[in-house]
């Protein structure tokens, strides 16, 4: 793709692990180039001196590779003609797919104005009780996993992906090992939903660095679908981890001072940029991004899940229920913000209360766990919601369960009359009226 | 002559620029990316090299590009008109922006120089006048905006002509002060003020004395804030910082409320820019955007601006504090502020303090809340700001240098404990580890006492004993057993809950038990109590938690019963009779 005007040198001063830095003219800030015929952008200049950080890695170039500069930051070609189709992370099709037609954007493009954003409120029903009836998930939203790697956490979102009812399902894989990177393609097909989908993907046999232009590849063609046609596009983001492990190299190799956990200070703003993508647009289109953050041994002090937290408008939690032996979302530590822009309204005016009591009778479950660990005996009230617990783990929590909100309700409130009084299930007396089961 | 420069080097948004002339320290310039004009401040200067921060993408910046510098700082423009207003961190208006996306280098005027206010004269010829003055004033909103002589105005001027009571636009000149040596200048209604100085146009700064009333129970009666106090909310994500900000945002008892929502979730903006059009104000009844100005500086907008939005909201602040009005300025959050501090300061590689933040972060956060405060202006009104932020530790950790920082400067503490927020016991604020400073002040010890009834803070503090003794009850049991301990140790414990479920928690999403006036709170507050003094002889622990729990039932039906209305009064018979019956 060399252009005439293009310039070509033959001199690099420096060689690092993730970085080559040479003299250079005329460049501007954040272009790409190649550096030995691998991908490269500018990430700092000083006067004639350019650093440019090598996505593929440096091993094996040498002080006079050719570096050609291109002119212009990454771009993504986008069209309808995206649908369908497995891109690697520089937006190049896989396995010897066709270039796709169209128009050439920047990615990492800007931001939406705040101001001309609408107010999610359209619920998406996921079928999983620990989402629809305790952490309602909105278009518009953007909420990660938070799991331990050993969690099902892939098969839960390709899950919830397709029970989505979107119109494009856009995955953005990072550091996919080849076997869940094919479970998603095999999974996708077999529901017969390959056209409505676009792959951007970057396997654990490819280079780190190349990650960090994944979710920006991602979201340029989410913002193609929702801006442009209007349509709802729900994006997912797995690893995050990883993604954010790929900066940490980065910065490290440009010698930024870490801050907590080694990772670079500016994480809270590099993966703002990413989340904040997720919008609710006036077209009636919107950008939903569902992502997964890995945890090690659950720990969410962790500077990556934290930032993530404080980011996302909640999170979700995977946990195995020992009760059921099933994989359960957390009801304690899950939270959908958004939540509260649907339940009660787009829902069952009891969904806000009835879900209130359940987690709070589940709480107190968990106290008379704790009590019969430590030995004491249990009072007529703790059986009782120990009951319940499973019963409520095993009919609602779990997540193969797949029912519709108002089943989900009505669920509950069988359970509620199964194990406890009125009193002490504490809701509203009008709604204890209308929807207690006798 | 402006200073102009070239670029000399990018390091993201840090460009450093060789100047041709005197460049100041946080002098603005503007760099030059092709046609696209970008704002830009002076961080650091070495020689002739101005290291300047970008407030934007500096994206295909290169090497040689032009640099214009404007001679001044950061400045706020300070006009009526900015009530309603929704800007950016640089006060750019947002809804005047073109198109769905914010392209870079938009600039767009924070005031509206053609509307037409009707103006008011307060001063006349041969007043004698110091900066903050009020020359005149116009009606924005219900507000009666005063226009001052302006803050930069240093000395004492002589009042040659005010205008007559007319219709003017906010760049016609509405009055004509003379200095000592006779020199004359024209006043506008528009000012200029750098941000990141305080406006001092007062004669003293007094102790606050008097309560901002909030609505939120475990605020207005365990913890009050004061009127021209300073208050920070640490918790960890999903404690609810947010929802209590609005909620308080929402309910203060305040002239003027300035939400700065910086490098927080652009949804929660949305929420804003939704409701407040529509809810009313509980204290005026007028539209609560009326009293709102949003500066919003959300995550993803460049990490510069979001280190001005604070700044930026303070200064329209300390403008309306002048007028002699109560303004509640409210920043979401301050870790973001402090890491867009860190943000830099890695960039200049300065050698990092704690967790990489600058060495200087202590003294920037402490300056920062100064800024708030009661004060008595020159011509004997008060005025007051308030400042309330949030503060999101690193891994909800409060050992973290933001937290420690903000806990020397502000004195209001309200700790969202992540326990309260997993048993859904909102607001999560934990009744032990918070505090008000205020409570200790005699003013407001006397204030409360007024206001309230006699001995108010007493009561406060026998409620706080009660929450206390009940934690220690409650640590009993379940190091003992239920059965191991004596039946007052269940009763001790329950009443706490009972403390706990009717006044602390408090459901910020029902239109009636959100926002909960000081005499409902007071009534409440002392049923409670009442009961808690009693003895009750229970038979078991059994009976105790059935006996409370039923009790609670009925208190929380009261709660969301309307203040004062049959079903509320009805609650209240409910609940004499069942503690009667036992």
């Amino acid at each position: 793709m060399t252009r005439a005007f293009q310039k070509i040198y033959t001199k690099i001063d420096n060689i690092t692990k993730a970085t080559v830095s040479l003299r250079a003219t005329g460049v501007g800030n954040d272009e790409l180039a190649t550096v030995g015929g691998r991908l490269a952008q500018v990430v700092k200049i000083l006067g004639d001196n350019v650093t440019l950080q090598v996505f593929a890695g440096t091993e094996g170039l040498a002080t006079n590779s050719e570096v050609i500069f291109q002119g212009e930051p990454p771009k993504l070609r986008v069209s309808d003609n995206l649908a369908g189709h497995f891109f690697n992370a520089y937006g190049e099709p896989l396995e010897g797919g066709e270039i796709i037609e169209g128009e050439a954007r920047e990615i990492g493009g800007p931001t939406v104005n705040p101001f001309r954003r609408l107010q999610p409120s359209e619920l998406i029903a996921t079928g999983i009780a620990g989402i629809d009836l305790n952490n309602t998930i909105v278009t518009g939203q953007k909420i990660p996993f938070f799991a331990d790697s050993d969690q099902p956490y892939n098969a839960v979102m390709a899950n919830v992906a397709l029970r989505a009812k979107a119109d494009k399902i856009i995955l953005g894989g990072m550091g996919l090992t080849n076997d869940d990177f094919l479970y998603f393609k095999q999974v996708f097909e077999n529901a017969g939903a390959l056209d409505r989908i676009v792959s951007f993907v970057n396997t654990t046999e490819n280079p780190p660095v190349e990650r960090l232009l994944v979710p920006d590849m991602a979201l340029t063609a989410a913002e193609y679908f929702a801006v442009d046609k209007g349509e709802k596009v729900l994006v997912l983001l797995t690893d995050m981890t990883l993604y954010a492990d790929a900066l940490a190299i980065v910065s490290n190799r440009m010698d930024q001072i870490p801050s907590k956990d080694s990772m670079p200070g500016s994480l809270y703003s590099d993966l703002a940029k990413i989340y904040e993508k997720a919008v609710q647009l006036p077209n009636g289109g919107s950008i939903t991004i569902i992502a997964v953050t890995t945890l090690s041994g659950g720990d969410i002090t962790h500077a990556i899940p934290d930032n993530t937290g404080y980011i996302t408008e909640g999170q979700l939690f995977l946990r195995n229920d020992s009760d059921t032996g099933k994989v359960i979302i957390d009801p304690f530590r899950s939270l959908s913000r958004l939540k509260q822009l649907v339940i009660g309204k787009k829902t069952r005016e009891d969904h806000p209360q009835v879900m209130n009591a359940c987690v709070r009778l589940y709480a107190d479950a968990a106290n008379a766990k704790t009590k019969l660990e430590n030995g004491f005996d249990l009072s007529e009230y703790d059986e009782r919601a120990l009951k319940f617990a499973k019963a409520y783990s095993e009919k609602l929590l779990a997540i193969d369960v797949n029912v519709e909100i108002t089943e989900m309700l009505d669920t509950a409130w069988t359970l509620f009359a199964e194990y406890f009084s009125k009193e002490e299930v504490a809701i509203k007396a009008e709604l204890i009226e209308k929807y207690w089961k006798a | 002559m402006k200073t102009t420069g070239k670029v000399n080097g990018i390091i993201s948004n840090i460009v450093i620029v060789k100047a041709d002339g005197a460049v100041g320290q946080n002098e603005i310039c503007h760099v030059y990316a092709g046609e696209t004009k970008m704002m830009a401040e002076v961080i650091k200067v070495i020689g002739d090299d101005a290291y300047v921060q970008v407030f934007d993408s500096t994206r295909g910046l290169k090497i040689g590009d032009k640099v214009e510098f404007e001679g001044h700082m950061l400045e706020a423009t300070l006009a009526p008109g900015m009530l309603s207003r929704n800007y950016d961190g640089l006060q750019n208006d947002l809804e005047k922006m073109d198109g769905l996306f914010i392209a870079r280098g938009s600039i767009t005027d924070p005031i509206d120089y053609e509307k037409k206010w009707e103006f008011k004269p307060l001063a006349k010829a041969g007043d004698k006048v110091t900066a903050g003055a009020w020359l005149g004033e116009v009606k924005e909103q219900w507000v009666a905006h005063k226009i001052m002589v302006p803050f930069i105005m240093t000395g004492n001027y002589t009042v040659k002509s005010v205008v007559a009571e007319g219709e003017y636009k906010v760049t016609d000149t509405v009055a004509v002060v003379a200095d000592a040596d006779g020199n004359e200048y024209n006043i506008t209604m528009v000012q200029k003020w750098p941000v990141k100085q305080a406006i001092r146009c007062y004669t003293e700064k007094p102790r606050p004395s008097r309560v901002m009333e909030t609505g939120v129970r475990a605020i207005d009666t365990f913890n009050p804030l004061a009127e021209g106090g300073t208050g920070f909310i640490p918790g960890p994500f999903g404690a609810g910082k947010t929802v209590l900000q609005h909620a308080i945002s929402k309910q203060a008892e305040a002239d003027i409320i300035i939400i700065v929502a910086c490098g927080e979730r652009a949804n929660e903006v949305v929420e804003i820019f939704k409701e407040f059009p529509e809810l009313v104000d509980p204290h005026t009844g007028h539209k609560l955007m009326e009293r709102t100005i949003i500066i919003c500086n959300t995550s993803n907008m460049p990490v510069a601006a979001r280190e001005a939005s604070v700044y930026t909201g303070m200064t329209i602040g300390e403008y309306y504090r002048s007028m002699g009005l109560k303004v509640l300025v409210m920043a979401d959050s301050t870790s973001r502020w402090a890491q867009a501090l860190r943000e830099m300061s890695n960039r200049l590689e300065e050698l990092p303090g704690q967790d990489a933040f600058p060495m200087d972060l202590s003294a920037i956060i402490s300056n920062f809340y100064a800024r708030a405060g009661l004060v008595k202006l020159n011509n004997g009104e008060t005025g007051s700001v308030t400042f309330l932020g949030t503060v999101s530790p690193a891994g909800g950790n409060l050992k973290e240098p933001v937290t420690e920082s903000t806990k020397k400067a502000a004195r209001c503490f309200y700790a969202l404990s992540q326990g309260r927020a997993d048993s859904k016991r909102y607001p999560a604020i934990d009744p032990l580890d918070s505090y008000s400073k205020y409570l200790e002040y005699p003013e407001v010890e006397a204030y409360l006492g007024e206001k309230i009834e006699k001995d108010w803070v007493s009561l406060v503090y026998r409620g706080k004993t009660l929450v206390q003794r009940g934690k220690e009850a409650n640590d009993q049991i379940n190091i003992l057993g239920d059965d191991g301990v004596p039946v007052e140790y269940h009763e001790r414990f329950w009443k706490s809950e009972l403390i706990d479920f009717v006044i602390l928690q408090q459901d910020a999403f029902d239109d009636i038990d959100a926002n909960c006036p000081m005499e409902r709170q007071q009534l409440m507050y002392k049923k409670v109590l009442s009961i808690c003094e009693r003895d009750f002889d229970f038979a078991d622990f059994e009976e105790c938690s059935k006996f409370f729990k039923g009790l609670i039932n009925l208190f929380r039906q009261m709660n969301y019963a309307e203040w004062q209305s049959e079903k509320f009064y009805d609650y209240d018979k409910q609940i004499d009779a069942y503690i009667a019956n036992h």
